[in-house]
């Protein structure tokens, strides 16, 4: 297409949510009520529909994160505990326990929507795992926006759908609202609002995935999760934290279907081509992880390192030992060959739901490859790595603590999940240092800062600048790479290759290849040292420079031009982030080589960074302040 | 397994400017060619295989075929979305078929009540404090008897 004649659409508005996953439903769901009652307004933008967009758009096949706390069974306090252990001590307790204590409401909101959550004839909720519940969760995501969307209708607000949202937009140190375009039409929003919340989500695609071919688009996290958040909220001048902290997760091989039901519901062990099972061969190899070697359950980054540990060793592949695990709980029917039969059927379902809700790929590989999981073990491994602050990762943005139980420290603004700038509020995956919150954390998370949104406008109540120059600079800005593409495209007479400009995937191949290789991507079992990452910072100068002749033929691309600039802000926080930290504490995510030991007394803390256009990147640390014994 | 439209059963969506698929994909990847009247996937190395296509296509029209890169040709995942429930068909490479029906929600579509039936919540009044919409009654307990130990 020629060069587009953007049309300015301008919105003006109280509270503007920015993401329609679960975080910004449950946002919209909690600030529609509290507007309502105070006559705010509330607008939302998502880059795809509300109905499937985020993570859950595919569906779940558990929700992980429920305490049953009415129930008697987890406390919000047991919650935090897990949380610190999990990150090997470095987790803000203020934020875990704060949805902790809310998210059994959420939960609860879930089942009378209407999501199938499963119970056993006494009707508890089925668990496969102390945190998690299983669902029957095709739907998830159509359910929840459901109910948030007809909330923010009630409420006399208004969602806009297919609209990316890009740049903040600024009032000196305050937040003023947010400017993207539509990948539909050729309109640039620019939203005017008090209060801002990104939640757009954590960063997929920014290492090289192990399938680079037809299959680079199934990667474990979605891969329309580009960095949004981190990018968003950098730009605007927020504090970052555990920007080092990005999850691997072990999944079966290449589809990356789930693991969690095998390991925990159906109690299947994994086992390394000579039968041995890592987690248990390799416990010794832990010790210089005291004491989070011996908690339970094992930090998931310290169970990854055992198998990189095997695979290194040349002890490939690791195992899911599916046939042992069926032929284990099929035992109890013994002698019963109806009720045998019966259990087998019941198993099998379960399993297969287990996929089909939420990695239909995974179903279809096993399919493809004949794979009866009751005859077979299937391959696992890791993945790579991704910035997702709602799992056992833990990247995002410094957020204030919740006022009554924050120390000072956390609490510097008085406004739950505020960041360093005021106005900027952020839940989900741009919440950093809160992990483990998954959907139903997400959407608590969301809520949560809805409520403390409505109350920041109300004690802020006036509506901030916005210079029209930022405006016409953005404008230039996404029509730049139509204008590249215009001035060129015939010098050459192959489309694609071009001294003037770099196409969108080619800069999305190269970002990943220097993140791999001098970063710690899976082709280096995950390790990398000082030395490469002053090289990754090289090579990533160049590709920031090169991104500017990034080029777009029509707004599909125009929004993989964009998405690629998010990225390489994640990866630029990431590789700033890892190399300021002089120790390995998550082994299983990343190991640096030349700081391979955990050090305790220089290194429990945060490692928190933020960028200006007058100063540039600054690292610093931020103490951990443990709120609960 | 990248989502692929199969021509012959594709209508456009009868020649509204959107088709369904284009609403729902979450990653942009669905285009109507308005000269066939036909959808296309434009970019399958990006296809997630979520197959939100596939469940909200009114002709069935939408079909995967695994990842070329790593999986073997022949097998097939297919659902049939109702309003309660999907209905699956897995095709095995080696030709055995298995079908599966789980549940979706067990409320009608558009029956959700954003409070629950839990009302606004008895303590949900005040901007200033902890209690969100429909607590205390939807957790099930008052977060003031929580403690940090």
């Amino acid at each position: 297409m020629p060069v587009p004649n953007f049309e300015t659409v301008e919105v003006t508005t109280d509270i503007l949510i920015c993401g329609g996953g679960m975080a910004g439903c449950g946002a919209m769901f909690e600030a529609a009520y509290w507007a309502k009652k105070n006559g705010l307004k509330i607008v939302v933008a998502d880059k795809a529909a509300t109905d499937r967009s985020g993570a859950v758009a595919q569906g779940l096949s558990a929700i992980n994160m429920y305490m049953n706390t009415a129930g008697g069974e987890r406390t919000p306090a047991d919650f935090a505990r897990m949380v610190r252990n999990d990150m090997m001590g470095v987790a803000r307790e203020d934020l875990a326990f704060d949805i902790a204590r809310h998210v059994d409401s959420s939960v609860h909101l879930f089942e009378k929507w209407g999501l199938p959550i499963w119970r056993d004839a006494e009707g508890k909720p089925i668990r496969s795992g102390a945190w998690q519940v299983m669902i029957s969760g095709e739907s998830y995501k159509i359910i929840v926006a459901e109910a948030a969307k007809k909330a923010l209708v009630d409420a006399g607000g208004e969602l806009y759908e297919r609209v990316f949202i890009i740049e903040p937009l600024m009032d000196g140190d305050r937040i003023a609202g947010a400017i993207g375009f539509s990948t539909r039409e050729e309109k640039i929003y620019v939203f005017k609002a008090k209060a801002v919340l990104a939640n757009m989500g954590g960063a997929v695609h920014v290492f090289r995935p192990r399938s680079t071919g037809e299959g680079l688009g199934r990667t474990w996290y979605p891969p329309f999760q580009t960095g949004s958040s981190t990018y968003f909220t950098l730009r605007a001048g927020a504090e970052q934290t555990c920007q080092e902290i990005r999850f691997v997760p072990v999944r079966f091989k290449d589809a990356y279907g789930p693991v969690g039901a095998w390991f925990l519901l159906f109690k299947s062990t994994a086992t390394n081509a000579y039968d041995e099972i890592y987690t248990e061969t390799r416990k010794a190899d832990l010790a210089p992880w005291a004491p989070y070697d011996s908690v339970k359950p094992l930090p998931a980054n310290l169970r990854n390192y055992q198998g990189i540990l095997d695979e290194v060793a040349g002890k490939g592949p690791l195992l899911m030992r599916t046939e042992r695990a069926i032929a284990a709980l099929a035992e109890a029917y013994a002698g019963d060959e109806k009720a045998y039969k019966k259990k087998m059927k019941e198993l099998e379902s379960e399993a297969w739901e287990d996929f089909l809700d939420m990695t239909i790929g995974q179903a279809n590989l096993w399919a493809a490859m004949n794979v009866r999981p009751e005859q077979m073990p299937s391959e696992i491994t890791g993945a790579e790595p991704y910035f997702i602050g709602s799992h056992s990762g833990a990247s995002g943005t410094w957020a204030n603590g919740p006022t009554d139980i924050a120390p000072p420290e956390y609490n510097w603004s008085g406004y739950n999940r505020m960041t360093t700038v005021k106005g900027l509020f952020v839940a989900g995956d741009a919440c950093g240092a809160s992990p483990h919150k998954f959907s139903s954390g997400s959407f608590t998370e969301g809520r949560i800062a809805g409520k403390a949104m409505v109350k920041f406008v109300l004690e802020n109540n006036t509506q901030p600048n916005v210079d029209p120059a930022q405006v016409e600079e953005f404008k230039a800005r996404i029509k730049k790479p139509f204008e590249i593409y215009e001035q060129y495209k015939d010098y050459g007479t192959t489309d694609e290759v071009n001294p003037n400009y770099i196409l969108p995937r080619q800069y999305l191949f190269r970002l990943q290849k220097i993140m791999d290789e001098y970063a710690g991507g899976w082709s280096c079992a995950y390790s990398t040292n000082k030395v490469k990452l002053e090289i990754a910072l090289k090579l990533l100068e160049w590709l920031k420079e090169d991104g500017e002749k990034m080029i777009a033929r029509n707004l599909h691309e125009l929004m993989r031009v964009f998405e690629n600039q998010q990225r390489t802000w994640q990866a630029e926080a990431h590789v700033r982030t890892i190399l300021f930290r002089e120790e390995t504490r998550w082994p299983g995510y990343y190991f640096r080589t030349d700081t391979p030991k955990m050090d305790e007394a220089n290194w429990k803390c945060f490692v928190n960074l933020k960028w200006d256009k007058e100063n540039g990147w600054q690292v610093f640390k931020k103490p951990v302040i443990n709120i609960v014994d | 397994m990248p989502a692929f439209v199969i021509a012959e059963k594709c209508d456009g969506c009868k020649g509204q400017d959107k088709t369904a698929c284009m609403y729902i994909c979450p990653n942009d990847l669905m285009v109507l060619d308005k000269e066939r009247m036909k959808s296309y996937q434009r970019d399958p190395q990006l296809c997630w295989e979520c197959l939100c296509c596939a469940k909200i296509c009114p002709q069935q029209a939408i079909d995967v075929r695994g990842y070329a890169d790593f999986v073997p040709m022949g097998s097939q995942c297919v659902p049939l979305r109702g309003s309660q429930d999907i209905m699956w068909t897995i095709k095995f490479r080696d030709g055995e078929v298995k079908r599966f029906k789980f549940p979706i929600r067990t409320t009608p579509e558009g029956g959700a009540v954003p409070d629950g039936g839990y009302g606004p919540g008895s303590k949900a009044n005040d901007i200033n404090d902890q209690y969100l919409f429909t607590e205390p009654e939807s957790a099930g307990f008052d977060l003031a008897t929580l403690s940090l130990k």
